[in-house]
Protein backbone atom coordinates (compact mmCIF):
# COMPACT_ATOMS: atom_id res chain seq x y z
CA UNK A 1 0.00 0.00 0.00
CA UNK A 2 1.14 3.32 -1.08
CA UNK A 3 1.58 6.19 1.93
CA UNK A 4 -1.41 8.34 1.26
CA UNK A 5 -1.96 12.02 1.63
CA UNK A 6 -4.92 13.93 2.31
CA UNK A 7 -4.93 17.67 0.12
CA UNK A 8 -6.61 20.11 -0.64
CA UNK A 9 -7.62 22.49 -3.65
CA UNK A 10 -9.59 24.68 -5.59
CA UNK A 11 -11.25 22.58 -7.98
CA UNK A 12 -13.37 24.45 -10.99
CA UNK A 13 -14.21 27.36 -8.35
CA UNK A 14 -15.10 24.34 -5.32
CA UNK A 15 -12.77 23.91 -1.98
CA UNK A 16 -11.96 19.99 -2.32
CA UNK A 17 -10.37 17.63 -0.21
CA UNK A 18 -9.19 14.27 -1.18
CA UNK A 19 -7.31 11.42 0.66
CA UNK A 20 -4.47 10.07 -2.40
CA UNK A 21 -1.86 7.42 -2.54
CA UNK A 22 1.31 10.01 -2.87
CA UNK A 23 2.04 7.98 -6.29
CA UNK A 24 -1.26 8.90 -7.72
CA UNK A 25 -2.18 11.18 -11.37
CA UNK A 26 -4.17 13.97 -10.82
CA UNK A 27 -5.83 11.90 -13.43
CA UNK A 28 -6.69 8.82 -11.54
CA UNK A 29 -7.78 11.23 -8.72
CA UNK A 30 -10.05 13.48 -10.62
CA UNK A 31 -11.54 10.36 -12.21
CA UNK A 32 -11.20 7.36 -9.64
CA UNK A 33 -11.37 9.29 -6.45
CA UNK A 34 -13.63 12.15 -7.21
CA UNK A 35 -15.73 10.64 -9.66
CA UNK A 36 -15.31 13.65 -12.24
CA UNK A 37 -14.78 11.39 -15.84
CA UNK A 38 -15.05 14.19 -18.29
CA UNK A 39 -11.20 13.97 -18.21
CA UNK A 40 -10.03 11.02 -20.04
CA UNK A 41 -7.13 8.70 -20.06
CA UNK A 42 -5.83 7.49 -23.31
CA UNK A 43 -2.03 6.92 -23.37
CA UNK A 44 -1.11 7.74 -19.85
CA UNK A 45 2.40 9.49 -20.55
CA UNK A 46 1.91 12.63 -22.06
CA UNK A 47 1.34 12.07 -25.94
CA UNK A 48 -2.32 12.62 -26.56
CA UNK A 49 -3.59 15.16 -24.66
CA UNK A 50 -6.75 13.74 -23.65
CA UNK A 51 -5.97 14.52 -20.28
CA UNK A 52 -5.56 18.05 -20.39
CA UNK A 53 -6.26 20.05 -17.27
CA UNK A 54 -5.60 23.64 -16.31
CA UNK A 55 -3.26 24.07 -13.14
CA UNK A 56 -2.87 27.92 -12.12
CA UNK A 57 -4.24 28.64 -15.67
CA UNK A 58 -1.89 27.03 -17.11
CA UNK A 59 -3.00 23.50 -19.62
CA UNK A 60 -0.73 20.20 -18.24
CA UNK A 61 -1.48 16.71 -18.58
CA UNK A 62 -3.10 15.51 -15.64
CA UNK A 63 -1.61 11.86 -16.03
CA UNK A 64 1.67 13.53 -15.75
CA UNK A 65 0.81 15.41 -12.81
CA UNK A 66 1.49 13.86 -9.24
CA UNK A 67 -2.11 14.24 -7.15
CA UNK A 68 -0.20 15.55 -4.06
CA UNK A 69 1.34 18.19 -6.42
CA UNK A 70 -2.42 19.74 -6.51
CA UNK A 71 -1.85 20.65 -3.15
CA UNK A 72 -2.94 24.44 -2.87
CA UNK A 73 -3.36 25.24 -6.41
CA UNK A 74 -6.66 25.64 -8.45
CA UNK A 75 -7.38 22.78 -10.80
CA UNK A 76 -10.01 23.61 -13.79
CA UNK A 77 -11.71 20.43 -16.09
CA UNK A 78 -14.14 20.42 -18.68
CA UNK A 79 -16.33 20.04 -15.99
CA UNK A 80 -16.38 23.80 -15.07
CA UNK A 81 -15.58 24.87 -18.26
CA UNK A 82 -18.98 26.52 -18.68
CA UNK A 83 -18.43 28.55 -16.12
CA UNK A 84 -16.38 31.43 -17.55
CA UNK A 85 -17.50 32.72 -20.48
CA UNK A 86 -14.53 31.73 -22.88
CA UNK A 87 -14.91 28.16 -21.74
CA UNK A 88 -18.51 28.52 -22.77
CA UNK A 89 -18.30 29.97 -26.23
CA UNK A 90 -15.28 27.19 -26.74
CA UNK A 91 -18.24 24.25 -25.89
CA UNK A 92 -20.72 26.28 -28.22
CA UNK A 93 -17.97 26.73 -31.26
CA UNK A 94 -18.06 23.07 -30.84
CA UNK A 95 -20.99 21.81 -31.05
CA UNK A 96 -22.17 24.59 -34.12
CA UNK A 97 -18.78 23.56 -36.48
CA UNK A 98 -19.31 19.77 -35.19
CA UNK A 99 -15.69 19.12 -34.08
CA UNK A 100 -16.97 16.52 -32.55
CA UNK A 101 -16.65 12.62 -33.86
CA UNK A 102 -16.29 10.16 -31.67
CA UNK A 103 -15.50 12.71 -28.50
CA UNK A 104 -12.93 11.31 -26.76
CA UNK A 105 -10.68 13.93 -27.40
CA UNK A 106 -13.03 16.77 -27.24
CA UNK A 107 -12.90 17.65 -23.69
CA UNK A 108 -9.35 17.55 -24.03
CA UNK A 109 -8.89 20.03 -26.89
CA UNK A 110 -11.17 22.26 -25.65
CA UNK A 111 -9.03 23.13 -22.59
CA UNK A 112 -6.33 23.16 -24.25
CA UNK A 113 -8.21 25.69 -26.62
CA UNK A 114 -9.02 27.82 -23.58
CA UNK A 115 -5.18 28.06 -22.43
CA UNK A 116 -4.72 28.65 -25.95
CA UNK A 117 -6.76 31.57 -26.59
CA UNK A 118 -6.22 32.78 -23.49
CA UNK A 119 -2.63 33.74 -24.14
CA UNK A 120 -3.39 34.00 -28.07
CA UNK A 121 -6.92 35.83 -28.67
CA UNK A 122 -6.21 36.60 -31.83
CA UNK A 123 -4.66 33.99 -33.75
CA UNK A 124 -4.11 32.45 -37.03
CA UNK A 125 -4.99 28.87 -38.37
CA UNK A 126 -1.26 27.79 -37.87
CA UNK A 127 -1.09 28.98 -34.62
CA UNK A 128 -3.91 26.87 -34.01
CA UNK A 129 -2.68 24.00 -35.37
CA UNK A 130 0.90 24.44 -33.11
CA UNK A 131 -1.42 25.49 -29.94
CA UNK A 132 -2.91 22.02 -29.77
CA UNK A 133 -0.01 19.64 -31.21
CA UNK A 134 -0.27 18.15 -28.06
CA UNK A 135 -3.45 17.06 -28.55
CA UNK A 136 -4.28 13.85 -30.79
CA UNK A 137 -7.67 13.03 -32.24
CA UNK A 138 -7.59 9.60 -33.84
CA UNK A 139 -10.73 10.43 -35.61
CA UNK A 140 -8.89 12.83 -37.20
CA UNK A 141 -11.21 15.61 -37.50
CA UNK A 142 -8.80 18.82 -37.09
CA UNK A 143 -10.15 20.68 -39.71
CA UNK A 144 -13.04 21.43 -37.66
CA UNK A 145 -11.82 21.39 -34.44
CA UNK A 146 -9.36 24.35 -35.99
CA UNK A 147 -12.70 25.79 -37.24
CA UNK A 148 -14.13 25.81 -33.93
CA UNK A 149 -11.18 27.05 -32.02
CA UNK A 150 -11.34 29.83 -34.88
CA UNK A 151 -14.61 30.25 -34.55
CA UNK A 152 -14.56 30.95 -30.79
CA UNK A 153 -11.65 33.29 -31.21
CA UNK A 154 -13.53 35.54 -33.62
CA UNK A 155 -16.71 35.07 -31.23
CA UNK A 156 -19.02 33.51 -34.21
CA UNK A 157 -22.17 32.30 -33.09
CA UNK B 1 9.47 -0.39 -2.60
CA UNK B 2 6.55 1.78 -1.58
CA UNK B 3 7.43 5.26 -0.95
CA UNK B 4 7.35 5.79 3.02
CA UNK B 5 7.79 9.38 3.12
CA UNK B 6 6.60 12.45 1.47
CA UNK B 7 7.35 16.12 1.69
CA UNK B 8 7.24 19.20 -0.18
CA UNK B 9 9.19 21.73 1.96
CA UNK B 10 9.51 25.23 1.21
CA UNK B 11 12.90 26.40 1.63
CA UNK B 12 16.25 24.92 0.60
CA UNK B 13 17.76 24.31 3.76
CA UNK B 14 14.65 22.08 4.28
CA UNK B 15 14.59 20.11 1.18
CA UNK B 16 18.34 19.43 1.28
CA UNK B 17 17.93 17.74 5.23
CA UNK B 18 15.53 15.80 3.33
CA UNK B 19 18.38 14.75 1.18
CA UNK B 20 20.95 13.45 3.63
CA UNK B 21 19.94 10.30 4.03
CA UNK B 22 19.91 9.00 0.36
CA UNK B 23 16.95 6.72 -0.66
CA UNK B 24 14.96 9.83 -2.13
CA UNK B 25 12.95 10.13 -5.27
CA UNK B 26 13.02 14.40 -6.21
CA UNK B 27 9.94 15.10 -7.58
CA UNK B 28 9.94 18.37 -9.81
CA UNK B 29 7.58 18.53 -13.00
CA UNK B 30 7.06 15.11 -12.58
CA UNK B 31 6.54 14.93 -16.22
CA UNK B 32 9.13 11.83 -16.81
CA UNK B 33 8.67 10.49 -13.34
CA UNK B 34 5.42 9.79 -13.10
CA UNK B 35 5.62 7.83 -16.56
CA UNK B 36 8.91 6.11 -16.00
CA UNK B 37 7.72 4.94 -12.80
CA UNK B 38 4.47 3.96 -13.36
CA UNK B 39 5.72 1.97 -16.19
CA UNK B 40 8.12 0.12 -13.75
CA UNK B 41 11.51 1.70 -15.43
CA UNK B 42 12.06 3.87 -12.31
CA UNK B 43 11.21 2.74 -8.63
CA UNK B 44 10.19 5.37 -6.25
CA UNK B 45 12.63 5.15 -3.55
CA UNK B 46 11.68 5.33 0.09
CA UNK B 47 10.71 8.98 0.24
CA UNK B 48 9.23 10.98 -2.25
CA UNK B 49 10.62 15.06 -1.91
CA UNK B 50 8.66 17.56 -4.26
CA UNK B 51 10.94 20.61 -4.64
CA UNK B 52 8.44 22.27 -6.74
CA UNK B 53 7.53 24.90 -3.43
CA UNK B 54 11.11 26.26 -2.92
CA UNK B 55 10.50 29.82 -4.37
CA UNK B 56 14.17 30.04 -4.77
CA UNK B 57 14.95 27.49 -7.07
CA UNK B 58 12.47 28.82 -9.72
CA UNK B 59 13.98 32.39 -10.81
CA UNK B 60 16.16 33.52 -13.19
CA UNK B 61 18.71 36.25 -12.51
CA UNK B 62 21.86 37.78 -13.58
CA UNK B 63 25.03 36.85 -11.90
CA UNK B 64 28.48 38.10 -12.45
CA UNK B 65 29.04 37.60 -16.29
CA UNK B 66 26.65 35.28 -16.35
CA UNK B 67 22.63 34.03 -15.84
CA UNK B 68 21.99 31.86 -13.02
CA UNK B 69 18.53 30.04 -14.41
CA UNK B 70 17.03 27.88 -11.52
CA UNK B 71 16.22 24.31 -11.92
CA UNK B 72 12.46 25.06 -11.14
CA UNK B 73 11.91 27.16 -14.48
CA UNK B 74 9.66 25.14 -16.79
CA UNK B 75 10.67 25.49 -20.75
CA UNK B 76 7.60 27.65 -21.23
CA UNK B 77 9.27 30.14 -19.02
CA UNK B 78 12.17 29.92 -20.58
CA UNK B 79 10.90 30.37 -23.82
CA UNK B 80 9.22 33.74 -22.66
CA UNK B 81 12.39 34.99 -20.68
CA UNK B 82 13.70 37.92 -21.59
CA UNK B 83 17.44 37.57 -20.36
CA UNK B 84 17.26 34.22 -22.30
CA UNK B 85 15.83 35.31 -24.93
CA UNK B 86 18.70 38.43 -25.43
CA UNK B 87 21.67 36.03 -24.80
CA UNK B 88 20.46 32.64 -25.23
CA UNK B 89 18.65 32.23 -28.12
CA UNK B 90 19.99 28.78 -28.76
CA UNK B 91 18.18 27.74 -25.63
CA UNK B 92 15.14 29.43 -26.63
CA UNK B 93 14.86 28.17 -29.78
CA UNK B 94 15.40 24.33 -28.25
CA UNK B 95 12.71 25.35 -25.61
CA UNK B 96 10.51 25.45 -28.90
CA UNK B 97 10.89 22.41 -30.46
CA UNK B 98 10.52 20.54 -26.89
CA UNK B 99 7.60 18.43 -26.36
CA UNK B 100 3.93 19.85 -26.76
CA UNK B 101 2.67 23.30 -24.53
CA UNK B 102 1.40 20.68 -21.97
CA UNK B 103 4.37 19.32 -21.54
CA UNK B 104 6.26 22.80 -21.37
CA UNK B 105 3.69 24.43 -19.24
CA UNK B 106 5.47 21.32 -16.48
CA UNK B 107 8.52 19.96 -16.99
CA UNK B 108 11.35 21.95 -15.78
CA UNK B 109 15.41 23.08 -16.80
CA UNK B 110 16.60 20.90 -14.13
CA UNK B 111 14.27 17.29 -14.59
CA UNK B 112 15.77 17.94 -18.36
CA UNK B 113 19.18 18.09 -16.79
CA UNK B 114 18.94 15.73 -14.20
CA UNK B 115 17.29 13.42 -16.48
CA UNK B 116 20.39 13.25 -18.71
CA UNK B 117 18.68 11.50 -21.77
CA UNK B 118 21.58 11.27 -24.80
CA UNK B 119 18.38 12.95 -26.64
CA UNK B 120 17.47 15.47 -23.69
CA UNK B 121 15.89 18.64 -25.71
CA UNK B 122 17.73 21.66 -23.78
CA UNK B 123 21.12 19.54 -23.09
CA UNK B 124 22.55 20.05 -26.62
CA UNK B 125 21.94 23.77 -26.49
CA UNK B 126 23.24 23.93 -23.23
CA UNK B 127 26.49 22.34 -23.68
CA UNK B 128 27.29 24.77 -26.46
CA UNK B 129 26.40 27.69 -24.26
CA UNK B 130 28.98 26.04 -21.62
CA UNK B 131 26.32 25.71 -19.47
CA UNK B 132 27.26 24.86 -15.22
CA UNK B 133 25.53 22.96 -12.87
CA UNK B 134 24.98 24.37 -9.43
CA UNK B 135 24.71 21.27 -6.94
CA UNK B 136 23.69 21.92 -2.91
CA UNK B 137 24.02 19.65 -0.13
CA UNK B 138 24.10 19.86 3.41
CA UNK B 139 26.51 17.58 4.89
CA UNK B 140 27.32 19.24 8.51
CA UNK B 141 24.26 21.15 8.82
CA UNK B 142 25.48 23.88 6.06
CA UNK B 143 24.28 24.50 2.84
CA UNK B 144 27.22 23.80 0.75
CA UNK B 145 27.05 24.57 -3.31
CA UNK B 146 29.66 22.98 -6.29
CA UNK B 147 30.04 23.79 -9.44
CA UNK B 148 30.26 21.26 -12.29
CA UNK B 149 30.50 21.69 -16.05
CA UNK B 150 27.74 20.21 -17.59
CA UNK B 151 30.09 18.37 -20.30
CA UNK B 152 31.51 16.13 -16.43
CA UNK B 153 27.62 15.73 -15.25
CA UNK B 154 26.44 13.68 -17.38
CA UNK B 155 27.90 10.52 -16.87
CA UNK B 156 26.02 7.62 -18.95
CA UNK B 157 22.26 7.69 -19.90
CA UNK B 158 20.15 8.72 -17.48
CA UNK B 159 23.71 9.04 -15.16
CA UNK B 160 25.41 11.98 -13.72
CA UNK B 161 27.88 12.96 -11.13
CA UNK B 162 24.86 14.10 -9.17
CA UNK B 163 25.80 12.34 -5.23
CA UNK B 164 22.15 11.21 -3.65
CA UNK B 165 22.52 13.56 -1.25
CA UNK B 166 22.96 16.60 -3.81
CA UNK B 167 20.17 18.87 -5.07
CA UNK B 168 20.68 20.52 -8.76
CA UNK B 169 19.22 23.94 -8.01
CA UNK B 170 20.76 25.91 -10.71
CA UNK B 171 22.20 26.24 -14.88
CA UNK B 172 24.92 28.96 -15.07
CA UNK B 173 25.24 29.87 -18.32
CA UNK B 174 28.06 32.43 -19.24
CA UNK B 175 27.05 35.27 -21.50
CA UNK B 176 28.69 34.35 -24.93
CA UNK B 177 31.28 36.79 -26.14
CA UNK B 178 29.98 39.56 -28.07
CA UNK B 179 28.23 38.84 -31.91
CA UNK B 180 27.30 35.13 -30.41
CA UNK B 181 24.78 33.38 -32.99
CA UNK B 182 23.77 29.91 -32.51
CA UNK B 183 22.00 27.55 -34.40
CA UNK B 184 19.61 24.57 -32.97
CA UNK B 185 18.40 21.98 -35.30
CA UNK B 186 16.41 19.29 -33.87
CA UNK B 187 15.16 15.98 -36.67
CA UNK B 188 12.34 13.89 -35.34
CA UNK B 189 9.55 12.39 -37.41
CA UNK B 190 7.03 14.88 -36.60
CA UNK B 191 7.53 18.74 -35.39
CA UNK B 192 5.95 18.22 -31.94
CA UNK B 193 6.01 15.08 -28.80
CA UNK B 194 8.84 13.51 -30.97
CA UNK B 195 12.17 12.65 -29.36
CA UNK B 196 15.03 13.48 -31.46
CA UNK B 197 16.86 11.06 -34.32
CA UNK B 198 19.52 14.05 -33.80
CA UNK B 199 19.90 17.45 -32.38
CA UNK B 200 22.50 19.76 -32.96
CA UNK B 201 24.00 23.12 -31.72
CA UNK B 202 26.45 25.50 -32.94
CA UNK B 203 27.09 28.69 -32.37
CA UNK B 204 30.16 30.76 -32.98
CA UNK B 205 31.09 34.30 -33.57
CA UNK B 206 31.47 35.56 -36.79
CA UNK B 207 34.89 36.88 -37.92
CA UNK B 208 35.56 37.92 -41.75
CA UNK B 209 34.25 34.52 -43.79
CA UNK B 210 35.36 32.23 -40.39
CA UNK B 211 33.95 31.84 -37.23
CA UNK B 212 35.65 31.81 -34.24
CA UNK B 213 35.01 30.78 -30.35
CA UNK B 214 33.04 27.87 -31.95
CA UNK B 215 30.90 25.35 -29.85
CA UNK B 216 29.24 22.36 -31.10
CA UNK B 217 27.27 20.22 -29.64
CA UNK B 218 25.25 17.06 -30.48
CA UNK B 219 22.22 15.33 -29.19
CA UNK B 220 21.23 11.40 -29.42
CA UNK B 221 24.80 9.97 -31.26
CA UNK B 222 26.55 8.99 -27.79
CA UNK B 223 25.74 7.48 -24.81
CA UNK B 224 25.55 11.19 -23.33
CA UNK B 225 24.97 14.27 -25.27
CA UNK B 226 28.54 14.90 -26.82
CA UNK B 227 30.02 18.39 -26.63
CA UNK B 228 32.21 17.67 -30.00
CA UNK B 229 35.73 18.77 -29.21
CA UNK B 230 37.46 17.96 -32.57
CA UNK B 231 34.58 19.41 -34.69
CA UNK B 232 34.86 22.19 -33.30
CA UNK B 233 38.97 22.37 -33.69
CA UNK B 234 37.81 21.71 -37.33
CA UNK B 235 35.39 24.47 -37.70
CA UNK B 236 37.47 26.98 -35.36
CA UNK B 237 39.08 29.86 -37.63
CA UNK B 238 38.22 28.19 -41.03
CA UNK B 239 36.87 29.70 -43.66
CA UNK B 240 33.59 28.74 -44.48
CA UNK B 241 34.07 27.45 -48.23
CA UNK B 242 32.44 24.34 -49.57
CA UNK B 243 35.91 22.68 -49.05
CA UNK B 244 36.31 23.73 -45.29
CA UNK B 245 31.82 22.87 -44.57
CA UNK B 246 32.56 19.18 -46.15
CA UNK B 247 35.61 18.91 -43.98
CA UNK B 248 33.91 20.03 -41.02
CA UNK B 249 30.61 17.90 -41.54
CA UNK B 250 33.46 14.48 -42.32
CA UNK B 251 35.18 15.30 -38.54
CA UNK B 252 31.51 15.38 -37.51
CA UNK B 253 30.29 12.03 -38.91
CA UNK B 254 33.50 10.66 -37.61
CA UNK B 255 33.38 11.52 -33.83
CA UNK B 256 29.74 11.01 -33.10
CA UNK B 257 29.09 7.90 -31.46
CA UNK B 258 25.54 6.55 -32.16
CA UNK B 259 23.81 3.20 -32.09
CA UNK B 260 20.73 1.27 -33.75
CA UNK B 261 17.30 2.35 -31.50
CA UNK B 262 13.61 2.19 -32.63
CA UNK B 263 14.31 5.93 -33.96
CA UNK B 264 17.10 5.58 -36.90
CA UNK B 265 20.20 3.46 -36.86
CA UNK B 266 23.35 4.35 -36.41
CA UNK B 267 24.41 4.84 -39.86
CA UNK B 268 21.24 6.98 -40.24
CA UNK B 269 22.59 9.04 -37.79
CA UNK B 270 25.91 9.42 -38.85
CA UNK B 271 24.39 10.57 -42.31
CA UNK B 272 21.66 12.88 -40.68
CA UNK B 273 24.82 14.09 -38.41
CA UNK B 274 26.99 15.14 -41.76
CA UNK B 275 24.38 16.33 -43.92
CA UNK B 276 22.56 18.66 -41.24
CA UNK B 277 26.13 20.24 -40.26
CA UNK B 278 26.71 20.81 -43.70
CA UNK B 279 23.04 22.67 -44.29
CA UNK B 280 23.48 24.59 -41.01
CA UNK B 281 27.48 25.84 -41.80
CA UNK B 282 26.04 26.77 -45.49
CA UNK B 283 23.25 28.79 -44.08
CA UNK B 284 25.64 30.30 -41.57
CA UNK B 285 28.17 31.17 -44.52
CA UNK B 286 25.08 32.62 -46.54
CA UNK B 287 24.12 34.57 -43.80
Amino acid sequence: MSLKREIGFLLNGVETRATVPVDMSALAMLRDVLGLTGTKYACGEGECGACTVLVDGVSVCSCLQFAVDCEGRTVSTIEGVSREPLGAKLEQAFVDCGAVQCGFCTPGMVMQAKHFLEAHPHPTRDEIKRGIEGNLCRCTGYVKIVDAIEAASRGDR
Amino acid sequence: MTVEHYWAPTTLPDALDHLRGGDVTILAGGTDLMPQSHAGRVTLKRGLLNVRRVPELHRVERAEGAVRIGALCTITELMRDPLVREHFGLLADACDHFASDQLRNAATIGGNVCNASPAGDTLVPLLALDAEVELASKPDGRVETRRVPLADFFTGPGRTARAPDELLCAIRLPLPPPGFVGRFFKFGTRPALDISAISIAIGGVRSGRALTHVRVAYGAVAPVPLRARRTEAALEGAPLDAAAIDRVAATARDEVRPIDDVRASAWYRKELVFNMTRRILGDVAQA
